[in-house]
């Protein structure tokens, strides 16, 4: 058995960046930087978004993606499980389906509150705590065919770094990149179910038997050890992805 | 598993057996601080001395575990090159158990349509100016030792984040949410809420005013403690880069003890979560000024966007 851990307080090695305040020099001497490509600053680690997010991020309306009245409005709607099955009544879904414009969380310049929506302007923005049996709605206008998913995010207590997934709306696109290298199974786990028209259902599972396929993207710390496209879960550290291992080699 | 097993301290190193899936999955006797106001019976190790497999773990045991995830990491690193982020299976952080996918992730890569590589606008209608100032929202002042917290959020590249969302929330200074599920046994403040929003300007920057927060219990152990720590929700160019993750304050003896900022196992990447003081930005009479930078992850917004440059 190790010993306790022996780190020692941080306020020796404050958080330090090239380009700012004289004298902070700790960052660049410890962390040698790596070749231009693009990406020369290590990035700030994700923590948990905890179990106290609800008076900070969720907002009226924040499920009501659609135009107030709008005729080709859908309703997507489920529930997040964890792996033993049970609801998450304390996880946040962020949705994502640009283009779209500002005004997700209007203010209230009168009262400090939310104004909500203007109920006009598409924002492609929706964010929706999970209620307390894990279940979440979202309303908006169903995706474009010719890409046919909305982008998910979901954060979580217990979850020290959010996930990605996607919500596949109606037959997908025969030529869809990600579903074209996932087995069936796997894939399965993105479509969501018709329900009856305009109502559709998708869980989200953090793991088990029907654990929801999520997603890493290229230029990401994680993009060099993802699964391999098909499927089967390749070695811890898979070297596929070309030209990735150097952004890697020495950004600590 | 038989009782001889639970004497065994082989089984002991193994997180899996601690990790009990009823446990976890209950909120309430997990992470919240609900519980927390608990008498202190409730928390404490069971009798006899000798922690039983099911028993909440102790912090010495909870410390084993982080050193033990650590060396993992290290080791699976030989070329001293850790993950900058937390693995999400990190068996001291109990709630972990549950809530981290087994299969790897699958890469998107190669699409320049991908949805993920554009993200969300945020505008002049989304905040309002007292947004950023979390000590002017009610109609005292709250209590506890006044801060400004700056920084600029920033793409791995250097380039900064413009007029993006910045949010917040906290700690009282007393360390009590103001939530209903935190029953921690401190003074909730009628004067402090603890939520912030701004928007970066040019350079990427943003600058809150607060208190600053009091460290609080929590119940993934007996006498878990979280070091004093601000939530930050941050957006990118592209929906891919979001951030969600916690700013330390320099100097906190808890950093050791606890599971959530040890999590990330490399002590370079943890420095990176702890804001500096600077004392040029401290204002006189006034408050204490503390600077964080943000560098986001991942891919920036395709050229395309019309967006990226706004």
């Amino acid at each position: 058995m190790k010993p306790p851990p022996d780190d020692q307080p941080t306020d020796r090695a404050p958080n330090r960046m090239p380009g700012h305040a004289p004298g902070h020099t700790r960052h660049r001497a410890n962390q040698p930087r790596i070749p231009a490509q693009g990406r020369e600053l290590p990035p700030t680690p994700s923590q948990t978004v905890g179990p106290f997010y609800g008076y900070a991020l969720p907002f009226p309306g924040g499920g009501q993606v659609a135009p107030v009245g709008h005729p080709g409005a859908i309703t997507l709607h489920g529930t997040v499980r964890d792996g033993a099955g049970e609801p998450v009544p304390d996880a946040l879904l962020e949705f994502w389906q640009g283009p779209g414009r500002p005004g997700s969380l209007r203010r209230d310049p009168v009262t400090g509150g939310f104004a909500g929506r203007n109920g006009v302007d598409f924002t492609g923005f929706g964010r929706v705590p999970t209620d307390a049996d894990g279940g979440w709605v979202l309303r908006t206008l169903p995706p474009p065919p010719e890409r046919g998913y909305v982008s998910v995010c979901v954060f979580a207590r217990g979850l020290t770094h959010h996930l990605f997934t996607r919500v596949y709306v109606g037959a997908p696109p025969p030529d869809d990149p990600l579903l074209a290298a996932l087995p069936e199974e796997r894939r399965r786990t993105l479509l969501a179910v018709p329900v009856e028209p305009g109502l559709y259902h998708f869980d989200i599972h953090f793991q088990g038997g029907k654990e929801t396929v999520f997603l890493v993207f290229d230029g990401t710390d994680e993009s060099d050890e993802s699964e391999s496209p098909d499927g089967s879960d390749g070695p811890e550290q898979s070297d596929g992805l070309d030209g990735l291992d150097g952004l890697h080699g020495s950004d600590g | 598993m038989t009782l001889a097993h639970d004497a065994d301290p082989a089984h002991d190193a193994d997180p899996a057996h601690d990790a009990d899936p009823a446990h976890d999955a209950d909120p309430a006797h997990d992470a919240d601080p609900a519980q927390d106001a608990a008498p202190p019976q409730d928390a404490a190790p069971p009798q006899g001395g000798t922690p039983k497999q099911d028993a909440t773990p102790t912090q010495e045991r909870i410390s084993e575990e982080i050193a033990a995830g650590h060396a993992a990491a290290e080791a699976a690193a030989p070329d001293g090159v850790q993950r900058h982020h937390p693995p999400r299976d990190f068996a001291p952080y109990r709630s972990s158990a549950l809530r981290h996918p087994r299969h790897q992730l699958v890469p998107v890569s190669g699409d320049p349509e991908a949805m993920e590589l554009s993200g969300p606008v945020f505008g002049a209608t989304d905040v309002t100016a007292l947004d950023a100032d979390l000590t002017r929202q009610h109609a005292g002042e709250p209590l506890g030792e006044r801060i400004t917290v700056t920084g600029r959020v920033l793409e791995r590249t250097g380039r900064p984040v413009r007029g993006q969302l910045v949010e917040i929330w906290q700690a009282n200074a007393s360390g009590r949410y103001a939530h209903q599920r935190d029953q921690h046994p401190a003074p909730l403040d009628p004067h402090f809420t603890g939520v912030g929003r701004c928007l970066t300007d040019d350079e990427g920057r943003y600058t809150f005013t607060t208190v600053r927060p009091g460290a609080y219990p929590w119940r993934n152990h007996v006498n878990a403690w979280r070091p004093a720590h601000i939530h930050f929700s941050l957006f990118g160019t592209a929906f891919a880069q979001r951030l969600v993750t916690q700013m330390y304050f320099p100097g906190d003896p808890l950093f050791p003890y606890d599971p959530i900022l040890q999590s990330v196992t490399d002590q370079r990447a943890r420095d990176r979560l702890v804001a500096a003081y600077d004392h040029a930005l401290s204002t006189p009479e006034w408050a204490l000024g503390y600077r964080w930078d943000i560098v986001l992850d991942g891919p920036s917004a395709t050229p395309t966007d019309p967006e990226e440059e706004r």
